[in-house]
Order: structure tokens, then C-alpha cells, then sequence
């Protein structure tokens, strides 16, 4: 009994979310002013953590709410910020036809993504981190990333200092 | 009368929304913050991909792409953001149509 009702919890949060981060999803492309934008993008990356957590995967939860929704939308803001931005126009028939096949052509993709979702349960060799074994997902992420993914781990703070220096040098006034 | 758990197949559908809705965002808005954020948006749905397959394969080295996923964003951002910065100083806009400087 109370595995049916936490399975029907499983149920409610997830439909909910999913429709709040749809919902979102679809005012962050509509809204003309780009802090509105934003704001709704924060939305729909706090709906996509909890979604997260659903599947059992905290750590990336974590870094989702503190990354995306903490970090790179700050970034996002301040820019905004600093360019003080007109309210978007409306762009006319200028490139109309190309936004029109370019949105058909995308909703092409997405039945061609829903059919081969519904067609085929997705098959391969299972691993062994069953789902009692992820309540100390941290402490797995935390042994993989310094065992087996080293490697692309010390690649990655690399790639992190080359952002900085090439942000710092973009953004330097010319002289 | 048993429930059965959300299956992966509602997981992956929710991706491939979100990440359409990023497409059409990214195709038909001018400005080119908000086809950034579209961009971060698309990313977010693979990285949602990836971690629904993980969960259902019971493998975790799809938690760990996602990891580096959000890694590369945040470099992303700070890199773009600056070019954006930078394109705003010379041409006093960032419309994506007005901004032809490579176009041929």
C-alpha cells in the first residue's frame, strides 16, 4: 500500500513538473523582453532539477540548481544588464519563409524522436548501479569522475582556464 | 491494484519536446541573447536524455556526461557572453539579422 501511494506521488510530481517545464519552455520563446526570458528559463532548469531527483541523481540535481539556474543565468542577467536592451520588434518578412520551414522541419523531428521512443523499449547491457545503490549517487559520481574519467575530468579544468582568458581578452577594451 | 513507475519512454518524450521548443526558439527570435538561452535550453534536454538512460540502463556514465555537459555550457556562457559584450561595443546591436559582417 504505501508503495502504491508513493508511486502515485511519483506520478502527480512527475506530470506536474513535466508540464510546468513545457509551459515554461514555451513563454521563454515567446516573451519580447529577454529578462522575462530569463526568468522562465530559471523556471524551467529548477523544474528539469526536480526531475532529476526523480531519476535518483542528486548530484546532478545539485549542480543544475547551482550551475544553470545559480551560475549561467546570473552571467545571462548581468549581460542583459549591461547591454540595455529595446524591446525586440517584430521582425516582419524578413527571413519568414526560413522560420517557417525551419520550425516545420523541427516538429518533423520531434514525431520522428516519439516514435522511436514509443517503437522501441531502449535495450542494453545493464549496468550495476541499481536504484538502491544510487541513494549514495555522490559518492559514486565522486569515485568514477576521479578513477575512471580522470582523464576527460583534467580536460575539462583546461577547457574551464580557457574560457576565462579567452572571456577576460574578448571583453578587453582595445587599445 | 498495483501503479506501475513512470516509464523512461514519458522521460524521453519530455526531452524531445523541450528540446524542439529550444530549436523553434533558437530559429525564430532575433535577439541573440534569447537564442542563447534557447541553445541552454537544448542542452538541457540531452543532458536530461542522458540521465533518464542512465537511470533505466543502471549505468552511471550518463550522470557523468551530463556532468561535463554542464561544464561545457558554463564555458560557453562565459565565452559568448563576452563576444556578445563585444559585439554590442562596435555595432550598437545584437539583432542576429542585423549582424552580417561574415555574411557572403
Amino acid at each position: 500500500m504505501a508503495e502504491a501511494v508513493g508511486t502515485l506521488f511519483q506520478w502527480l510530481i512527475f506530470l506536474g513538473v513535466a508540464f510546468t517545464s513545457i509551459l515554461a519552455s514555451l513563454l521563454l520563446i515567446t516573451r519580447k523582453n529577454p529578462i522575462h526570458s530569463a526568468l522562465f528559463l530559471v523556471l524551467n532548469f529548477l523544474c528539469v532539477a526536480v526531475l532529476y531527483i526523480l531519476l535518483y541523481s542528486q548530484f546532478i540535481a545539485i549542480v543544475q540548481v547551482v550551475v544553470y539556474a545559480g551560475a549561467i543565468v546570473m552571467l545571462i542577467v548581468f549581460v542583459i544588464m549591461l547591454l540595455d536592451l529595446e524591446e525586440e520588434l517584430r521582425s516582419g518578412l524578413k527571413l519568414f519563409y526560413s522560420k517557417v520551414i525551419g520550425g516545420a522541419l523541427a516538429v518533423l523531428f520531434l514525431f520522428g524522436l516519439i516514435y522511436s521512443v514509443a517503437a522501441k523499449y531502449p535495450a542494453g547491457q545493464k549496468g550495476t548501479y541499481t536504484p538502491e545503490k544510487m541513494s549514495a549517487n555522490v559518492k559514486a559520481v565522486g569515485e568514477l569522475l576521479f578513477t575512471e574519467y580522470l582523464f576527460p575530468f583534467e580536460i575539462i579544468s583546461v577547457l574551464l582556464v580557457t574560457a576565462i582568458i579567452g572571456a577576460v581578452i574578448l571583453s578587453k577594451k582595445r587599445t | 491494484m498495483t501503479i506501475p513507475s513512470v516509464p523512461p519512454a514519458l522521460y524521453l518524450i519530455l526531452s524531445g519536446i523541450l528540446f524542439t521548443i529550444g530549436v523553434i526558439g533558437a530559429l525564430t527570435r532575433r535577439n541573440a541573447i534569447v537564442v542563447f538561452m534557447c541553445i541552454e535550453l537544448m542542452l538541457n534536454s540531452v543532458n536530461l536524455t542522458f540521465v533518464t538512460l542512465s537511470r533505466f540502463l543502471q549505468s552511471m556514465d550518463g550522470v557523468l556526461f551530463a556532468f561535463f555537459v554542464i561544464a561545457v555550457a558554463a564555458a560557453e556562457a562565459a565565452v559568448g557572453l563576452a563576444i556578445f559584450v563585444m559585439i554590442y561595443r562596435s555595432r550598437e546591436t545584437i539583432n542576429v539579422d542585423e549582424i552580417n559582417l561574415l555574411k557572403w
